[in-house]
């Protein structure tokens, strides 16, 4: 910031004045946001402990964080919290899978191929405000209380979101691309692996990070209804015997589940789209 | 992929024309009706020609250029392109703006077109070494475009299209985006790598400055509809240096001379747009 002409020889006023001196006493903007960032939440769980202690806050539905810490060991140690976030991590995997390939093959061909959009646009446009939990019994029904209705649900979860995406992403593509590939003699397979692919990438990216979110929903509710594991079963097995500090320890691996997902989908992102201009 | 022509009425054309147009005309059909681009257009050119085509915007030299990509189809007329070599592709074009891809690295944009017709990785590795090296861009092999300069993104389009090593070399105002000085810079680089092989090349250009400092040959055409309007040849030798070329008195003399032919057409277009803007 400061001329190296000007710092040469500071005057004394410049000193106190100038721009350097105030810096002293001040970190960057990003700095102080992050800081921020990590007190405030801290803050709210100290604000939370003080008014349950002080009997300002009903300790039958807000627990204070402290107990619901040690419900949280006393899982963790018994094995129960791992056998039912295993569970659900289970089901959300091959619901991904189940949901996610057919999506992206579904939406980058309707993307390519104007009369495959004329087919399949109407009937995704129909499905998809639906309410993907108003199908849960419908999908009970079908596929029984087993594992399937669960990893079906995630599937329709992920489904929408990554398939409207990549329809998206291959529109978003720049005519220009197309003509180059034309121009330079790729094939279909070609057009499809080298441009609408690659080039419907960054928009796809965004459609399985929203699906994701929605999977970890839909999964939650799937188990409160049918099913003997899970941490949708284990919240709303904690609401039948009244055991709140539990329900909070479902709501919290959750949370934290969803915040993992987002890493994990920001480092994946980088990995395969290097391209992106943000970084 | 091109056109094989039934030349009843190739009766003035050399025989040995390396791009042989007949009779080519492209109409347009819109909701606000239809209008012809390319209006009845036949030229003869011969191979190692750099060929120039200078015209108003929106005069339906993008078109033309367009169809000889065949990225559009003609209403009606013929285009032929001899093949001397039925292993290379009949035409690789330089696009206008940003064409390479965002997704590739400089290498594999500048090595597409023989990824695309699997030529084998050793004789890429040769070619498109070659190419970034005669681009300057080396050194940017595994950068992506986002890294890069307009100037050398368009380096990487002219690598990419030299490399593919096509019959002929298509030109849609390549360097229309760029400042005066990379423009400048541009035309020399293209120019010396064209001397390598000089193949024939269709160039098409709003700017009469780069007609007559890049064409052996140049066509005006007219403002809609696209029609020849002159034919000019360019007397300056090759190899050529940009710079001195612009020195040279002759030089003002035809860009003189070309501009006499240009300004109705230019005024023409102008007034047909100003019409467009009162209708609306």
């Amino acid at each position: 910031m400061s001329t190296p002409t000007n710092s040469m020889r500071p005057s004394p006023q410049t000193v106190l004045r100038g721009p350097r001196a105030r810096r002293l006493f001040r970190i960057s903007a990003g700095g102080r946001d992050r800081i921020i960032s990590i007190v405030s939440p801290l803050l709210l769980l100290v604000v939370w402990e003080v008014c349950v202690r002080t009997g300002l806050l009903d300790a039958r539905f807000f627990p204070a964080p402290s107990r619901v810490f040690s419900t949280l060991v006393s899982t963790v140690q018994s094995g129960i919290l791992w056998t039912h976030t295993w569970a659900s991590l289970q089901r959300l995997f091959w619901g991904l899978l189940l949901g996610g390939i057919p999506a992206l093959a579904l939406g980058l061909a309707m993307g390519l191929y104007r009369p495959l959009r004329a087919v399949f646009d109407p009937i995704i446009a129909a499905t998809y405000p639906v309410p993907k939990s108003a199908i849960l019994p419908l999908i009970l029904l079908i596929f029984g209380l087993g594992e399937a209705s669960k990893i079906v649900m995630v599937a329709i979860g992920v489904f929408y979101p990554v398939c409207i995406n990549a329809v998206a992403g291959v529109l978003e593509i720049n005519k220009i691309y197309l003509d180059v590939g034309k121009n330079f003699q790729a094939g279909r397979w070609q057009m499809f692996r080298t441009i609408a692919l690659p080039g419907a990438l960054p928009i796809v990216m965004s459609g399985i990070k929203l699906g994701v979110g929605m999977g970890l929903i839909l999964i939650a509710i799937a188990e409160m209804v049918g099913a003997k594991s899970g941490l949708g079963y284990m919240i709303w097995n904690a609401w039948e015997i009244l055991a709140v500090e539990m329900m909070y320890v479902g709501l919290l691996v959750i949370a934290v589940l969803g915040f993992v997902f987002t890493l994990i989908l920001n480092e994946l992102e980088r990995w395969i789209i290097p391209w992106k201009i943000d970084r | 992929m091109n056109k094989i022509a039934s030349s009843s009425a190739s009766r003035v054309a050399a025989v040995d024309a390396k791009i042989r147009i007949r009779n080519l005309t492209k109409q347009f059909h819109t909701k606000n009706g239809s209008f012809t681009a390319v209006d009845n257009i036949s030229l003869d050119i011969a191979p190692g020609t750099f060929f120039m085509i200078v015209g108003p915007s929106g005069c339906g030299k993008t078109t033309l250029l367009r169809i000889m990509a065949n990225l559009e189809t003609p209403s009606s007329g013929t285009i032929e392109i001899t093949q001397t070599d039925h292993t290379k592709p009949s035409n690789s074009m330089i696009f206008q703006g940003e064409s390479i891809f965002p997704w590739m690295t400089v290498w594999d944009n500048a090595a597409y077109g023989l990824h695309m017709r699997k030529v084998p990785d050793a004789q890429i590795k040769e070619i498109v070494g070659h190419y970034l090296d005669r681009t300057g861009l080396t050194h940017f092999a595994r950068a992506y475009p986002h890294q890069l300069s307009g100037g050398m993104k368009q380096r990487v389009s002219i690598a990419r299209a030299f490399a593919n090593d096509p019959e002929i070399l298509l030109m849609d105002e390549p360097f229309s985006a760029l400042d005066e000085q990379n423009k400048t810079l541009l035309q020399e680089e293209l120019l010396r790598i064209w001397d390598e092989t000089k193949k024939t090349v269709l160039f098409i250009t709003h700017s009469v400055d780069e007609a007559v400092t890049l064409g052996d040959r140049i066509m005006i055409m007219t403002a809609q509809p696209g029609r020849t309007k002159a034919m000019i040849d360019v007397p300056f030798t090759r190899p050529r240096s940009v710079l001195e070329l612009r020195h040279q008195p002759e030089y003002g003399e035809l860009v003189y001379r070309i501009w006499g032919y240009l300004r109705e057409e230019v005024q023409a277009a102008k007034a047909r747009d100003e019409a467009k803007q009162v209708q609306r």
